[in-house]
């Protein structure tokens, strides 16, 4: 068994800087009834993305013509607290998207999207608002999420790469496509030994 | 004898590493997992595709609670819940999985039913598929909530891959006036930090409020930490802990009692013992709470007006303001009292249990649901149900003209038919108002029992202190809209 893998990944990046976006609005409770991840980035955003009538809103920044086949989502601080849902990262994910870039991101979102290949790229203030105003100068910029790279780093043409945090552990799960119920399984005399000595 | 002084949270972490490989996060052994029809399903097909089998089923226990309805059984539920509903079924069956199922007289919300049945001990390590799986450190354990990635990992291993956290001690000082409850103790705490304040922190919750404080009201405060990005919460186990526990189906009965006990006194920190972080709470200060905004940090005590955009300073900050309170279309720099209510919701695994009814009840008693206002009380468990009824408390309810359900998740999650139509503001005793959390459109208050009952009664957000016999309902005076 493998998982998703990630290396490098240039792209066009999406933008919604809007702070503490919780993952009812990643993706609705009410979407939330599917037995398999199916069609998932189609709900995406649902409520935000689509007017009452179920037409598109061209005000939210997925419906914009520009926004097609970008992989890279620029998100405020806070991105994907709340509920644990995992089906918040299959919908970025069944959308296209393959990194989200933030100052901050909720420790359960974070883990859950590590483990269906959307990479969370932390950053600072500063860089984040450099990004930002870098997109809203040139919304087709192409952005850099390369975490191939010995130093993890996040760039876009202009500017020097930036260094973003990853955990060695999930850097080479996601580089090589490690199964993390598979390792998980190769400590299991352990785990025997350990309920053993409980018992 | 290592005798360094050690916090509650690492005890119980430090006696569950099976395993720990440089740079890579601890293998975690899990005591106790709890599983619902709606994070699980994915689980289980990924044990199906490798061909494993639920690794200690006597470690599992499975509710239906989401996406059940509250009435009417599984006719009730749409074609997508009722399959839901049966998969939940039948990957039980196959496992060998507890199930507390449609018609179980246990069944209930999975935080009600954990320690209800005795499940819930102290020292435990406790995940599931649900964030609110934090209300059970109000026990004394390490209870949070994991991916479905993660529930096919406990499943298949009884084990998780997890980093250590840090851990905040959160003091609640002082003790709290009439009318003020745990779950103003809690909203006070994430209108201080925010909805981001407690990111990579467990929570210790302390202090004389906390003492105070019965296992109930622990549970509601515990319920809430991951609004605050804390993952878990917990209170450190005491007689009252123990005295809940004692007779439960699941406790450990005779010596085995005696010697669960004798260890669970352990688990206190020690003196000494240092936290990464320390916050404060002076409940003496303590009002009612009520959110005004789209996320559970956006709270403010009932009579104190709503921050007013004008005064922030940062721009992301303002933005957010000013998107929640055109949202929740609500008044910038006055209270919330008299802001019209057209629903009231008691219930969720935040304020749904024998104590929560019993004080609704007391507050409602000889008193109607105001006109045009619908309310809706849902037990957590069908044992809380079966409780309250023989009290005579669902006879209040109805006399009063509220709707009184069976145990479930209903309208706190909105995705099993209980939900508020577009435009509609309800006041209710849950976790969480994200937009459209009550259903698409709808606007949530976030408060107290208390509360909850004031909103009902008077049809207007109202501050339950003034809600007595000898102190009647004033509609009238500063603050109060029309």
């Amino acid at each position: 068994m493998s998982a998703p893998r990630f290396t490098t990944l240039t792209s066009r990046a999406v933008v919604l800087p809007n702070t503490d976006v919780d993952t009812d609005q990643i993706i609705p409770a009410r979407f939330l009834k599917i037995t398999d991840k199916l069609g998932l980035g189609e709900k995406l955003f649902h409520d935000w993305r689509y007017l009452d009538d179920g037409t598109p809103n061209p005000a939210f920044v997925l419906n914009r013509p520009e926004s097609r086949g970008a992989q890279i989502l620029v998100a405020g601080h806070n991105f994907g607290c709340g509920s644990s849902r995992e089906h918040a990262p299959w919908a970025l994910v069944g959308w296209g998207l393959r990194a989200v870039v933030s100052t901050m991101f909720a420790d359960i979102f974070r883990g859950n999207s590590l483990k269906n290949g959307l990479v969370p790229v932390t950053v600072g203030p500063a860089v984040h608002a450099e990004l930002l105003a870098a997109l809203k100068a040139d919304p087709s910029l192409p952005v850099t999420v390369d975490l191939a790279a010995e130093q993890p780093a996040l760039s876009w043409p202009g500017g020097a790469p930036v260094a973003f945090p990853v955990d060695p552990f999930s850097r080479t799960c996601l580089l090589q496509g490690v199964d993390e119920l598979g390792y998980l399984q190769s400590f299991l005399p352990k785990v025997r030994a350990y309920e053993e000595a409980l018992a | 004898m290592d005798r360094t002084p050690r916090t509650l949270f690492e005890k119980i972490w430090n006696t569950h590493v099976v395993a720990q490989e440089p740079g890579a996060p601890a293998v975690l052994y899990i005591d106790l997992h709890l599983v619902h029809e709606v994070t699980s399903p994915q689980a289980f097909a990924v044990l199906k595709e490798r061909g494993l089998k639920v690794r200690r089923p006597d470690r599992t226990v499975a509710t239906m609670d989401h996406s059940i309805p509250t009435r009417g059984g599984y006719e009730a539920a749409d074609e997508l819940g009722r399959r839901q509903l049966r998969l939940l079924e039948t990957n039980a069956a196959e496992h060998g999985v507890r199930l507390y199922g449609l018609n179980s007289v246990q069944r209930g919300i999975v935080h009600v039913i954990g320690p209800e049945q005795g499940f819930t001990q102290p020292g435990m390590t406790i995940v599931c598929g649900d964030s609110h799986t934090s209300t059970h450190g109000a026990f004394g354990a390490l209870g949070f909530g994991i991916g479905t990635s993660e529930v096919g990992h406990v499943l298949a291993t009884q084990c998780l891959l997890q980093r250590k956290p840090r851990t905040c001690e959160v003091r609640f000082e002082g003790r709290l006036g009439a009318g003020v409850t745990a779950k103003d103790m809690i909203l006070a705490l994430l209108s201080k930090i925010g909805v981001g304040g407690g990111t990579g922190y467990v929570f210790e919750y302390t202090g004389e409020a906390i003492r105070a404080l019965d296992m109930e009201g622990r549970m509601t405060v515990c319920n809430m930490s991951i609004e605050g990005g804390a993952r878990a919460g917990m209170v450190a186990p005491d007689d009252k802990t123990f005295a809940y526990l004692a007779g439960r189906e699941f406790a450990p009965k005779g010596a085995a009692w005696d010697q669960a006990v004798a260890r669970w006194r352990s688990l206190p920190t020690d003196a000494g013992a240092t936290y990464d972080r320390t916050v404060t709470v002076d409940c003496a200060r303590l009002e009612p709470m009520v959110t005004w905004g789209t996320n559970p940090g956006q709270g403010v005590g009932v009579t104190q007006p709503l921050p007013d955009p004008r005064n922030v300073a940062d721009a992301a900050e303002r933005a957010g303001l000013e998107k929640a309170l055109a949202y929740m279309k609500v008044e910038a720099g006055r209270p919330l009292l008299g802001q019209k209510v057209d629903v009231v919701f008691l219930g969720s695994c935040t304020n749904s249990r024998l104590g929560d009814l019993r004080a609704a009840a007391d507050l409602l008693r000889g008193r109607r649901v105001a006109p045009g206002v619908r309310m809706l009380v849902v037990p957590g468990s069908q044992s809380v149900k079966n409780a309250a009824e023989a009290e005579g408390l669902d006879r209040v309810f109805k006399d009063a003209g509220a709707d009184w359900r069976e145990a479930g998740c209903s309208m706190c999650i909105a995705m099993n038919g209980d939900q508020l139509a577009p435009g509609e503001l309800a006041v209710s005793t849950s976790n969480r108002n994200f937009e459209g959390r009550q259903g698409k459109g709808g606007r949530t208050v976030l408060a107290s029992p208390l509360t909850a009952v004031a909103a009902a009664v008077t049809g207007r957000v109202t501050d339950p202190r003034t809600l007595t016999p000898d102190r009647p309902v004033a509609l009238t005076g500063k603050g109060v809209a029309a």
